[in-house]
């Protein structure tokens, strides 16, 4: 027992370093989304395509959704919206976009431009919408079950890699709930 | 004398300009003074969620900006200090609060300095009441004394 006293300031050292090691391996960046398991928050606004016509959270409602935040200033969702475009050809998943502070006249070139892979995209000006998700920043995804309820929220850009890894095991589950009907 | 001065001068002008520039500048105008405090305090409180060891007022990013003005605005509705700090938790998590609450996920890092440090005192303790060595058990014995002496006259 003597000898074992001795030998625990190496083994508390040792633990340390683990735990320290383990830490210069984790993002920082990475955070928990305090709405993951909470309804789509509300919201009235206008669709980018059309000034004049207002949407809220019960027209995404349905469908296994993915709500996909863009933004013409950011040059991470220049790189990511090729994916995108393929993602949306899945019909066992809806995208649908969510313009974060931008020019309307831009976010229009730029989806003629490079093609428009959304349902319709929500033009949220003011970030309000993007407020009350918890948006800091650009590109951001939502994944929203047929229940209108956030499951996830990924920050960053999605790529064959990232799909793969963060979405497709989550989308199918979905999809399964779906058909059981729960 | 006066290149002197003018030096001094230049150099408190540089200082002061700089830190100016340092922090964002807003230009919001509070009803009463105990307000303005109160969001001085909140926004230092906040953290950014972009650019993490930054607080609100200290940030440039947009978003942080974007907070402050949220901040404002529901200041200017009158909501308790109680109430933002929940709207901001419910969209950004337990991460933009500087001090964390109190739950299962933070008991590790309120408590665990006190713990630390009884457990330090709890050592300190036990290693001064340790029992110092007998004296009697130092004396050697007949045959042990025999042994040195000879190793001593072995010359």
């Amino acid at each position: 027992m003597a000898k074992l006293i001795r030998f625990l300031p190496l083994i508390l050292v040792i633990a340390l370093g683990g735990v320290l090691y383990r830490g210069l391996s984790l993002n920082p960046q990475d955070m928990p989304s305090a709405l993951v398991g909470k309804a789509m928050p509300a919201f009235s606004l206008k669709t980018l395509n059309k000034s004049d016509k207002l949407v809220t959270q019960a027209d995404l409602q349905g469908d296994i959704v993915l709500v996909n935040v863009w933004a013409t200033w950011c040059p991470t969702c220049k790189y990511e919206h090729p994916y995108l475009v393929d993602i949306a050809k899945d019909p066992q998943v809806k995208l649908y976009g969510l313009n974060y502070k931008d020019d309307r006249a831009a976010a229009q070139q730029w989806l003629k431009h490079y093609e428009d892979p959304y349902v319709f995209s929500i033009f949220d000006e003011e970030g309000t919408l993007g407020l009350d998700l918890g948006v800091y920043g650009a590109p951001e995804t939502f994944v929203i079950d047929h229940h209108g309820v956030i499951r996830k929220r990924f920050a960053g850009a999605i790529d064959t890699r990232v799909w793969r890894r963060e979405f497709e095991p989550l989308i199918a589950q979905l999809i399964e709930e779906k058909k059981e009907g729960k | 004398m006066r290149l002197i001065v003018t030096f001094i001068l230049s150099f408190v002008f540089l200082f002061t300009v700089s830190q100016a520039k340092a922090s964002p500048v807003d230009t919001y105008e509070f009803n009463d003074e105990v307000t303005k405090i109160r969001f001085q305090a909140l926004s230092k409180e906040l953290r950014c969620p972009k650019c993490q060891n930054q607080n609100l007022a200290d940030s440039n990013s947009p978003i942080a900006a974007d907070l402050r003005k949220e901040l404002y605005e529901l200041l200017q509705q009158g909501k308790a200090d109680s109430e933002i700090v929940n709207f901001m938790v419910d969209r950004y998590g337990e991460f933009v609060l500087y001090r964390p609450r109190v739950s299962q996920l933070t008991y590790v890092l309120w408590f665990g300095p006190a713990v630390l440090i009884l457990l330090g005192i709890i050592v300190v303790i036990v290693v001064v009441r340790r029992k110092p060595i007998d004296k009697k058990d130092l004396v050697l014995s007949k045959e042990q004394q025999d042994k040195l002496n000879n190793f001593l006259n072995d010359k």
